[in-house]
């Protein structure tokens, strides 16, 4: 019996099915086409991200002589350095941070309050630095900050003070080179966001009695809040895994983790000894990406922000 | 280890030996060293005149040390046929199985101390760790001795000690505490690492890189540091108020060897025959720094006699220096280097 004779039977029914059963195969076809025009992105996703990131884990299990163990992971707890470098890396990623948020946010504020034509010069000082070598960038500021350096020689020169101030080869210096270095990831998401924020809420603000300081606090501040917590996000994650600035600023007494990474690859033989400290690495960055997701929101990530 | 030399590394990567007879591929060898001065050195000393002698090309390549041999030899991908590391850098390789065996009846060893001289790899040259003191802050009264050097009272100002190099600094921690020299080896780890504690406090930077460790100097952010003698030599040049001797050194050797798997084996050795002859040994001081590792270069008549003097592999200054064993660091290297590190971070 054929479907047809069916439909002629019973009355308007076995329509509805065979429109749901059309509209479904129809679903199904092109979610088929969705996902094989998806397939390169897919691919390309497993083959540097996933196939990656799984061999560095496989690697880390393996000790010296090539058994399965979880040497590598003891060696966190047995070492005190292990912690300590960690306790440091963290310490010089919320300085690096913190000093960030503190220079960059008047200076995206002031950005974005310029006419646009100053604004986009002002923008370009921001920008050009960005371009230049990490190496350079460094290697300048241990010109200007040590011992005989520029900064020294003047204050001393003034009057200012009487000894150098130690100003690298130290924590203190760290911190200096890598805030410069940090310092656009934070400014440009942050002016990004000030410039969309509606200037008649401010004005709506004034015009309610709000002095200009309860303006920015109840109104300004808030709305800049979403670029805010994606610039800090950005500093702080590239901070964790930060080599050439603590390596040359550092003095060799501040060891930051990727330092140690690269220590224990020529250290050891094997190369579950680094490959551990990465994974080690990773699973707290991300551990640290899904607070701040909690603490401040969807936005802040910018992961799931299209939710 | 790298010695610092790789810095200026890709200057140097992909250089061409030039050669005046036309080579086939299969006359072809690819030599690996750490680049820089150094390298351009060894390029003259070495390498021209080999490719010259037998008539074949040698490619050059700069390399980070162990970790690119055994990631060649282990990825089963050799592109290097002779490639220069550390020597307690090829206790270890030799250890694990990374160099193919070397044939003494091809290399001719005499000359070479035999603390050197190995089934799978053969010192090449030497650097010394020396004490440098800048002259303007200590005139010429400045530290001498590690002793001094470890003496913050006597002689006060801003420090600088090795801080990659852990086998430097705890040979030189040893001397400090008054082992002569030829018994800092073997070393008493414990004792090493209890005389730099005490000095660790008055440390202002521990050095990474040759480089640091020069600019250090250079730029007077600290008054007395250990440095590779060759850096010491280029700051001297330079004219900086700096002054060093060989008294204390500390001697480590730099070594060859043929990575396992390498296509051109046999062509290899003879190359390296030749680089560790005593006549082509002889050419390297006349460039740079490190001295010969084979000390009949020394009877070619080819080093002026002033020259010799401020040769660190000299008999004279070898004397007056500590040989750093590699055999002892291919078996204590990771213990202590892990202890100084976690030392050193406090």
């Amino acid at each position: 019996m054929s479907i047809g004779s069916v439909s002629l039977d019973r009355a308007g029914r076995p329509d509805a099915v065979l429109n749901a059963d059309a509209l479904r195969a129809d679903a199904r076809r092109q979610a088929l086409g969705l996902l094989a025009l998806l397939s390169p992105g897919l691919f390309l996703v497993f083959a540097v991200i996933i196939v990656p990131i799984g061999w560095l884990f496989w690697l880390s299990l393996f000790d010296q002589t090539g058994q399965l163990s979880l040497a590598n992971y003891a060696r966190f707890f047995e070492q005190a350095s292990y912690i300590r470098t960690f306790a440091t890396t963290f310490k010089v990623a919320f300085a690096v941070t913190g000093a960030s948020v503190l220079f960059g946010y008047p200076l995206a504020y002031m950005l974005s309050q310029l006419p646009r034509r100053a604004a986009s010069i002002c923008l370009i000082f921001v920008i050009l630095p960005f371009w230049t070598s990490v190496l350079v960038r460094t290697y300048a500021w241990l010109v200007i900050l040590q011992r005989r350096g520029l900064v020294n020689s003047w204050l001393i020169d003034l009057g200012v003070i009487g000894q150098p101030l130690p100003l690298a080869n130290n924590f203190a210096g760290v911190v200096i080179g890598m805030t410069h270095i940090m310092l656009p990831f934070l400014v440009l998401p942050l002016y990004a966001s000030m410039k969309t924020i509606d200037v008649d809420c401010l004005r709506a603000g004034m015009n309610l009695g709000a002095s200009p300081a309860a303006t920015f606090r109840q109104i300004f501040f808030p709305l800049s809040q979403p670029g805010l917590a994606s610039g800090v996000v950005i500093v702080f994650v590239l901070c964790l895994g930060f080599f050439v600035t603590p390596a040359l600023m550092g003095g060799g007494k501040v060891i930051m983790w990727a330092m140690r990474i690269e220590q224990a690859t020529s250290l050891y033989s094997n190369w579950g000894a680094g490959a551990a400290l990465g994974v080690v690495l990773l699973a707290v960055t991300l551990a640290l990406l899904g607070l701040f997701q909690w603490l401040l929101g969807a936005r802040a990530t910018g992961v799931w922000s299209s939710r | 280890m790298t010695k610092g030399f790789c810095i200026h590394g890709p200057a140097i990567a992909g250089l061409l030996a030039s050669v005046a007879v036309p080579a086939s591929a299969a006359d072809t060898i690819t030599v690996a060293s750490w680049g820089g001065t150094y390298q351009e050195a060894q390029t003259k000393a070495f390498f021209d005149p080999t490719a010259k002698e037998l008539g074949i090309t040698i490619k050059q390549d700069t390399t980070n040390g162990l970790d690119d041999v055994r990631l060649q030899v282990t990825g089963n991908a050799v592109k290097w046929d002779i490639t220069e590391l550390g020597a307690d850098e090829c206790a270890r390789g030799s250890k694990e199985g990374l160099f193919e065996k070397l044939d003494y009846n091809v290399i001719d060893k005499s000359g070479i101390n035999p603390k050197l001289v190995h089934d799978d790899w053969v010192g090449i040259s030497y650097t010394s760790v020396v004490l440098i003191y800048r002259t303007d802050v200590f005139g010429d009264k400045g530290p001498k001795s590690w002793a001094d050097f470890w003496d913050v009272e006597k002689f006060p100002g801003r420090r600088a000690l090795s801080g990659s190099q852990a086998t430097e600094t705890l040979s030189v921690a040893a001397l400090a505490k008054g082992t002569p020299i030829d018994k800092v080896y073997p070393v008493d780890i414990d004792g090493a690492l209890q005389s730099v504690d005490k000095v660790r406090g008055h440390i202002d930077a521990w050095w990474t890189s040759g480089a640091q460790a020069m600019q250090l100097v250079k730029d007077g952010e600290v008054d007395m540091a250990s440095i590779w003698n060759g850096r010491a030599g280029t700051l001297r040049k330079e004219g900086a108020p700096v002054s060093f001797s060989f008294d204390q050194g500390v001697l480590t050797a730099d070594c060859m060897v043929i990575p396992k798997g390498s296509k051109n084996k046999d062509l290899a050795m003879k190359a390296l025959a030749k680089f560790v002859s005593p006549d082509l040994q002889a050419n390297l001081p006349l460039y740079v720094d490190n001295g010969p590792a084979n000390e009949k270069a020394f009877e070619t008549g080819k080093i002026p006699q002033e020259r010799i003097k401020d040769i660190n592999s000299a008999p004279e200054n070898v004397k007056k220096q500590v040989l750093q064993d590699p055999e002892f660091w291919r078996d204590n290297l990771v213990e202590a280097t892990e202890k100084f590190n976690n030392l050193i971070q406090q």
